[in-house]
């Protein structure tokens, strides 16, 4: 057996087992098939009433039922789908019983339209309507399942009861590098002996009305409607923001002296984390990279590798004009020339944003990319950038020589994560 | 690997709340036994309403505040109060490599237009297109990044430097337990030398009011002080923030240690009667706070929402030889942020070496005029989450 710790003299943190769900369908098998044929999940907006909005696409999640809808309550659902998955596949634990802590990614939690709807009729006022009326309405002890269902808290809570996960669960935001950071969260308690395994998942079902509004009115969204399936367009010149989309992933990771002794397949190593807060402004890098180049160089520091050694990046490749520029000229201050030639290919452009979920569902893919040995293309991309020489994998999927892979992850608030993703120590 | 034995300080601390802003002025108040109060305001819902704060003195950029709703400007304040008393504040060097954790809810909700679409969406012919209408027209375009929980990390790192690394755990009072337990760790682990750890929070809200009452968890009427209730909270406008710091590391750049924390545990159950209790004992057997001589006081989370805080009560009443206050009932229930305020509070305690006035007429609180050497703090939340540290006075090598 190779060793259980790394050249930094830390444990080796392995994967287990992976569950995913995405606009694409449920499960690792399904989306890798799609993924690899560059099909889209992008699609028209059915939830809700489309009038007077910009933009009117997304990759909902529409086959996990949510009657009446709540995006709170489908968050929680996708990460129950996943988490189901990455467990049978770990085989790690008994039912109901995993034997560590649960890092959630997810989105934040609030009283969505209808459950104001619901209290504002109960108020019974029939003129104007102010919180005055839905205190009232909420004096009444009638909707005590609310308040349990709109504390951040409830998800991670939820997720905990159902599958036995050890301690008290954290529930962590880091905007869209939310999934990357609930991964970094495992990789560090295992790290510090406090645990031999952890579950990490990330889970976003938040595509409502005020939800996409809110990005709308930051003018993030592509407004390239149709057809819905050629919206995402990272790194193209033509390029016009980021599709929100649904999904859930989860990680069971595991020490690898734990995962060997227990015989457990080794499904991939994370073995670097890289993080650096950007102070530049609320929702924009400094325009000198400082902190994604940052961000990455930490990564492959924590990994103890050379930018050399990285075979392949799985970007954050939203399709915003800022982002992908901004990832570009931190990819090509880390690795220099050879960005030209490093395959870069971006999730989103079929599956979407999934913002707080991105990370994991992506470390999922990255995983996968290297279990399969072979690149999913970033798909649209049919007017390249001149600005952002890059090899981003074209249209089509590829076979590809990959060792190790970064996976980064940027969100509002200066947040930025990269994941390094190994294969199997041999 | 980590050198689990290493020892963590508090070398900061930035609070402000209805009591006022830093340590002089709440240990004042706290020891004068001040309760400050605001039953008018909300009625019939009580509220301990933010002090007055000069925002320039820590957000000198008015640009910087009208970015901000008022949760993210009292923890924005509150952090840099808190840089500002370890000595990091303005040292780029010591910012950069400074890890940030926030224990965050959510911003404020516009009320008035919320109310606005209440009020007509059920007359408009089409509901569906009369939200989208009046959303894309009348939600401020940034008010988002003032609601975005990680956002109060965000406006840290912008007005004051922080950018080692920025985390932001949502979840009410375990969020805030669990903030400063994973600091903490990776402080002793060796996975940090430096931290900033805290948060805020705004009481003076309709949108949380209804949250927290639709669970019929707030106290109406008459104000008690928290252990003299028969159930409910009274929130709090507060923001508290700590400096924890590798004891070495703090050596080397000659800061002073306020107090050592020395340990901080969390559990989660689904509570079933009889969890807290157990929860409560299980980690006052763990936390290492029991030896001779006494010299040990509680500071206790409590909220007054119930079982939680019933059971706290009873665990407690039965301990009387420990001396215990309920900060909740001087500054109100804050969710996220009152374990780091407790933990804020009991450095300022320790540094007195005794305890402020108490606050009680129902038996659990006392006075005390000390020794005092180490204070627990507890945290049972409202609905979810049990935590406790442990916080030290630094004896002089």
């Amino acid at each position: 057996m190779a060793s259980s710790h790394n050249k930094n003299g830390r444990p080796i943190v392995v994967v287990t087992g992976m569950g995913v769900i995405t606009s694409l369908g449920a499960g690792k098998a399904d989306n890798w098939a799609k993924l690899s044929a560059g099909q889209s999940g992008i699609h028209r907006i059915t939830r809700f009433a489309k009038e007077g909005l910009k933009t009117t696409i997304a990759g909902t999640v529409d086959f996990v039922p949510v009657e009446p809808f709540c995006s709170t309550e489908l968050g929680e659902r996708m990460a129950m789908i996943a988490a189901e998955e990455a467990l049978a596949e770990s085989g790690i634990g008994r039912s109901g019983d995993f034997p560590g802590p649960l890092f959630l990614a997810v989105a934040p939690i609030e009283f969505e339209w209808p459950h104001r709807e619901v209290l504002a009729e109960a108020s019974g006022a029939n003129d104007t309507i102010g919180y005055d009326d839905l205190l009232r309405a909420s004096a009444s002890g009638r909707f005590q399942a609310l308040h349990e269902r709109c504390l951040f808290g409830s998800v991670a809570d939820h997720l905990a009861e159902r599958f036995g996960t050890k301690g008290s669960p954290i529930s962590v935001s880091t905007a869209c590098a939310s999934g990357a950071s609930a991964i970094q969260l495992g990789v560090e308690a295992i790290r510090r002996g406090e645990a031999d395994a952890a579950l990490c998942i990330g889970t976003d079902g938040s595509i409502n009305p005020e939800a996409l509004i809110r990005f709308s009115l930051l003018s993030a969204l592509s407004t390239a409607n149709d057809p819905p399936e050629g919206a995402a367009k990272p790194f193209s010149k033509d390029r016009d923001g980021f599709v929100m989309a649904e999904g859930a992933a989860a990680l069971v990771l595991e020490s690898y002296a734990a995962a060997k002794a227990r015989g457990a397949k080794i499904l991939g190593v994370v073995a670097g984390c890289g993080e650096m807060a950007d102070s530049f402004h609320r929702t924009r890098s400094s325009p000198d990279g400082k902190a994604i180049i940052g961000c990455i160089r930490n990564a492959l520091a924590d990994a103890g590798l050379e930018p050399d050694e990285i075979d392949y990046i799985n970007p954050h490749g939203t399709g915003t004009p800022e982002n992908d520029k901004m990832e570009y000229l931190g990819v090509s201050a880390v690795f220099g020339e050879r960005a030209k030639s490093l395959p870069i290919s971006s999730n989103k452009s079929m599956i979407g944003h999934t913002l707080s979920a991105a990370g994991t569902v992506e470390s999922v893919f990255t995983l996968l990319t290297l279990e399969h040995q072979r690149l999913p293309p970033t798909i649209n991309y049919k007017v390249p950038d001149p600005a952002l020489p890059l090899d981003v994998v074209p249209n089509e999927a590829r076979d590809a020589k990959v060792r190790h892979a970064l996976s980064n992850s940027f969100g509002f608030g200066g947040q930025n994560v990269s994941l390094v993703m190994s294969r199997e120590p041999a | 690997m980590g050198d689990s034995t290493r020892e963590a300080w508090i070398t900061g601390i930035g609070i402000v709340s209805c009591l006022g802003e830093g340590p002089d002025a709440h240990w004042q108040a706290l020891s004068a036994g001040h309760i400050k109060v605001d039953a008018k305001t909300f009625a019939p819902y009580l509220v301990h309403p933010l002090a007055p704060l000069e925002l320039d003195k820590q957000i000198p950029k008015k640009g910087d505040q009208r970015q901000m709703e008022p949760w993210q400007r009292i923890g924005t304040y509150a952090a840099g109060l808190a840089l500002a008393d370890a000595g990091v504040k303005g040292n780029p060097e010591l910012l950069g490599r400074t890890d940030m954790i926030v224990a965050a809810g959510g911003g404020e909700r516009d009320v008035a237009v919320d109310g606005a679409i209440l009020t007509n969406r059920r007359k408009a012919g089409n509901p569906g297109a009369f939200l989208n209408e009046r959303l894309m027209s009348d939600l401020r375009p940034t008010l988002f990044l003032a609601q975005l929980s990680n956002l109060l990390a965000g406006n840290i790192s912008i007005v004051h430097g922080v950018t080692g690394s920025s985390r932001t755990f949502m979840g009410e009072e375990a969020a805030g337990v669990d903030a400063v337990r994973i600091a903490l760790a990776r402080i002793t682990s060796g996975q940090s030398e430096l931290a900033l750890v805290g948060g805020s929070h705004n009481g003076e809200r309709q949108d949380l009011l209804l949250l927290y009452d639709t669970g019929g968890h707030m106290l109406r009427g008459a104000f008690k002080p928290v252990w003299e209730r028969e159930a409910g909270m009274v929130l709090g406008s507060l923001g508290a923030f700590l400096v924890l710091e590798a004891r070495e590391h703090a050596q080397a750049r000659n800061a002073k240690p306020l107090a050592r924390l020395s340990a901080v545990i969390s559990e989660r159950s689904s509570r079933p009667p009889g969890a807290v209790t157990g929860a409560l004992e299980r980690m006052w057997q763990s936390i290492g706070a029991q030896r001779e001589p006494a010299g040990i006081a509680v500071l206790s989370g409590a909220t007054g929402a119930q079982p939680a805080t019933g059971e706290e009560r009873a665990w407690l009443k039965a301990r009387p030889e420990l001396p215990v206050r309920a900060t909740a009932s001087y500054l109100g229930h804050a969710l996220e942020p009152q374990f780091a305020m407790n933990i804020a509070l009991a450095t300022l305690a320790l540094r007195h070496e005794k305890l402020f006035a108490p606050a009680d007429s129902s038996g659990v609180e006392r006075g005390y005029d000390g020794p005092l050497d180490r204070v627990v703090v507890t945290a049972v939340g409202h609905w979810r989450g049990e935590g406790m540290a442990l916080i030290e006075e630094v004896k002089e090598a």
